[in-house]
């Protein structure tokens, strides 16, 4: 008599208590009064059993609403009240039920990575509970976290979608799959996002802006769609280049490193370098002058020694220089190898001019024998 | 007891009537009251609601956002350039009675509206390029997608609330060759970074050198400078000394040069005997000298 049309992937409402149906009032019907019979129960009896269930019938409608949770009241199926945690009343099965989705919990939801270490299902994490689990994505895996970028390269992507029910009445009556919307809308956002920024950008610098747009764009879709979802987070965990490309990139950081050290090198040489040659400047500095006060200080000891002699020198001028002349050749002479007297008077001229080199290059090879020019 | 009897009966066939009477709709369905085949009325309110016993079928339909989610695409884009696209979408039953008329079961809702959907998607993409739907514009793009087929699903009483791009990819073939690019790119940034790296250390090497050069060499000039002040100065003042007597200074030199200089070369020394040295040597004394 009736046809139920619902649609082939969500028999349950959200919530997970199937729709009463008119049809389960005869047969409740039918069950109690085969027990009433079997149990032989009559007059008295019956009016005291009959008394119990319609008792414990009433106080069915109590329940309690946690503090995490709101309570979402159905009149035959109707919309009627939302409720605060604590403890409350609705009319008993078939009239009333309650609904009691968990309204403080962030979930959250992981997408993308999946292709990359081959598992089947971008899954999501943690569903809310009591919720049916996303329709699984038709083409889910192989290439769902690939993300063309805004340059026309190729990124893979991982994040998270943290959320929360902003709105428990628009979150169970609005949208058939709450989830698998939210993650199809998740995916189209990120997608997007990421198709407007540069590889570079989603690699490195602008990861923050990628997410926080994503996350306003997917706030956007879903309050379009009275989804009842808060999105409180959008994570971008992991943004890689292929798998095909990476060693590129890695090359690329190997190569900004190599750079580095190039440019730490070359400093290092230069702070090597400079102060050592500051230090031989100094030290050259530092000889010079020593050089000059040596040269001056000795040359005024000379002049010292050459004065105090002139002294000596000008009260007796000849036997002076006389005893000066002797006192030289006396050094000379006893240092001097062999001492030849020339008979002749005349020089050289007698003497046979042989001079064996070797015996004169044993001693000093610069000085030559020399005849000693006489004194005046 | 009999009319005990009676009254249980005519409870259990009221009880009996009511289930066959009444239905609820739940907040999330409509109901289609359909009288002997006929549609009779629509009802949206949910709640507990009459309806006619055996002649009134109900037939519920989902207000809610129902998914769909068409299989992935490939594209030829404006600019030639394929692309592999999935959308999804969200759609409604927003006219039970159209709806009951024309398609009836949700699988061929969902097939009509995977063609609609489609069509209009190969329409609207075939005729931008991918660096437009690579950018704000993507929205402007599926906008328009979105009304055409809104337009298409009105007749079947479905409202589409939205169509979306959830990903577009370049297919398998042509990644292969933005690999390759991506790749090649990174290698030229590589290349680009090291030989930088060699600029810079040259660049900072080279110029310690040269610092290192101007350091010493000045340094050299200074010492230069100062030691020939230091040998003017000397020279200065033993000129100043030694101009007093030049002859004295010239056989005091001569002196100094013979007793240190020649006798540490140990010369072999030839004398004459007639030399000033040696005139005592053969005369003995003289008669100056002599008592």
């Amino acid at each position: 008599m009736e046809q139920r049309l619902m649609p082939d992937d969500a028999g349950v409402l959200p919530g997970g208590i199937p729709p009463p149906g008119i049809g389960a009032i005869q047969r409740f019907t039918a069950a109690l009064r085969n027990i009433l019979r079997s149990l032989g129960l009559q007059g008295k009896g019956l009016h005291v059993v009959a008394a119990f269930i319609l008792a414990a019938w009433v106080l069915s409608g109590i329940y309690r609403v946690q503090p995490d949770e709101q309570g979402v009241v159905l009149r035959f199926g109707k919309w009627v009240d939302t409720v605060e945690p604590g403890l409350h009343y609705h009319w008993p099965y078939p009239i009333d039920r309650v609904l009691m989705p968990k309204v403080t919990q962030v979930n959250q939801m992981q997408l993308g990575g999946a292709a990359e270490f081959g598992v089947g299902t971008a899954g999501n994490a943690a569903p809310a509970p009591g919720l049916p689990p996303a329709a699984p994505g038709s083409t889910r895996g192989e290439a769902v976290n690939q993300m063309v970028t805004g340059d026309e390269n190729i990124v893979i992507a991982e994040y998270v979608v943290f959320w929360r029910i902003k709105d428990a009445g628009e979150y169970l009556f609005r949208l058939l799959d709450p989830i698998s919307t939210l993650q199809m809308a998740a995916e189209s956002s990120m997608h997007a996002v990421i198709g407007q920024h540069p590889i570079q950008a989603a690699l490195s610098d602008k990861r923050q802006e990628i997410a926080d747009q994503a996350k306003e764009m997917l706030q956007r879709i879903l309050d379009r769609y009275h989804a009842g979802i808060l999105i409180t987070q959008v994570q971008l965990q992991r943004v890689d280049p292929p798998a095909a490309v990476i060693d590129a990139f890695n090359d690329v950081q190997r190569a900004r490193a190599d750079q580095e050290r190039a440019r730490n090198e070359a400093e290092a040489y230069a702070n090597d370098v400079l102060p050592r040659a500051r230090g031989e400047a100094d030290r050259m500095n530092e000889e010079a002058k020593a050089y000059k006060e040596q040269v001056v200080n000795v040359a005024r000891g000379e002049i010292q020694s050459f004065l105090s002699v002139y002294e000596t020198y000008r009260q007796a001028k000849d036997v002076t220089s006389w005893r000066m002349y002797l006192d030289s050749m006396d050094q000379l002479l006893k240092k001097s190898g062999k001492v030849i007297i020339d008979s002749s008077g005349k020089g050289l001229s007698g003497v046979v001019p042989y001079l064996p080199l070797s015996e004169t290059r044993d001693r000093s090879a610069t000085q030559a024998p020399a005849a000693p020019g006489a004194p005046r | 007891m009999n009319r005990r009897r009676i009254g249980l009966g005519v409870a259990l066939a009221l009880v009996l009537l009511a289930s066959l009477s009444l239905f609820t709709v739940d907040q999330t369905e409509q109901a289609l009251v359909v009288r002997l085949g006929k549609p009779q009325e629509v009802q949206r309110n949910a709640g507990l609601h009459v309806k006619l016993p055996f002649v009134d079928t109900v037939i519920f339909y989902d207000t809610r956002l129902l998914p769909l989610e068409p299989p992935l695409e490939q594209i030829i884009l404006g600019d030639q350039k394929r692309l592999e696209v999935q959308v999804y979408a969200r759609y409604q039953i927003t006219d039970p009675l159209l709806y009951y008329q024309s398609v009836r079961t949700l699988e061929q809702a969902r097939s009509q509206l995977t063609q609609i959907i489609s069509s209009a998607l190969r329409r609207e993409l075939g005729q931008v390029m991918l660096t437009a739907l690579l950018s704000e514009q993507r929205r402007q793009i599926t906008d328009i997608v979105l009304q055409e087929s809104m337009a298409k699903a009105q007749p079947l009483g479905i409202t589409i609330a939205d169509v979306r791009i959830r990903r577009a990819d370049l297919p398998p073939e042509t990644s292969q060759a933005i690999y390759d690019r991506m790749k090649s790119e990174r290698q030229r940034q590589a290349k680009e970074l090291r030989a930088q790296g060699y600029e810079w250390a040259q660049q900072i090497q080279s110029r310690a050198d040269r610092d290192r050069t101007v350091i010493l060499s000045e340094a050299q000039r200074q010492s230069l400078t100062t030691r020939g002040q230091g040998d003017a100065e000397a020279n200065r003042i033993l000129a100043q000394a030694f101009g007093r007597d030049p002859k004295f200074f010239e056989f005091y030199r001569a002196m100094q040069t013979y007793r240190q200089a020649l006798a540490d070369s140990s010369p072999i020394v030839v004398l004459s005997p007639s030399s000033e040295l040696l005139k005592y040597f053969g005369n003995g004394a003289t008669r100056d000298v002599r008592p």
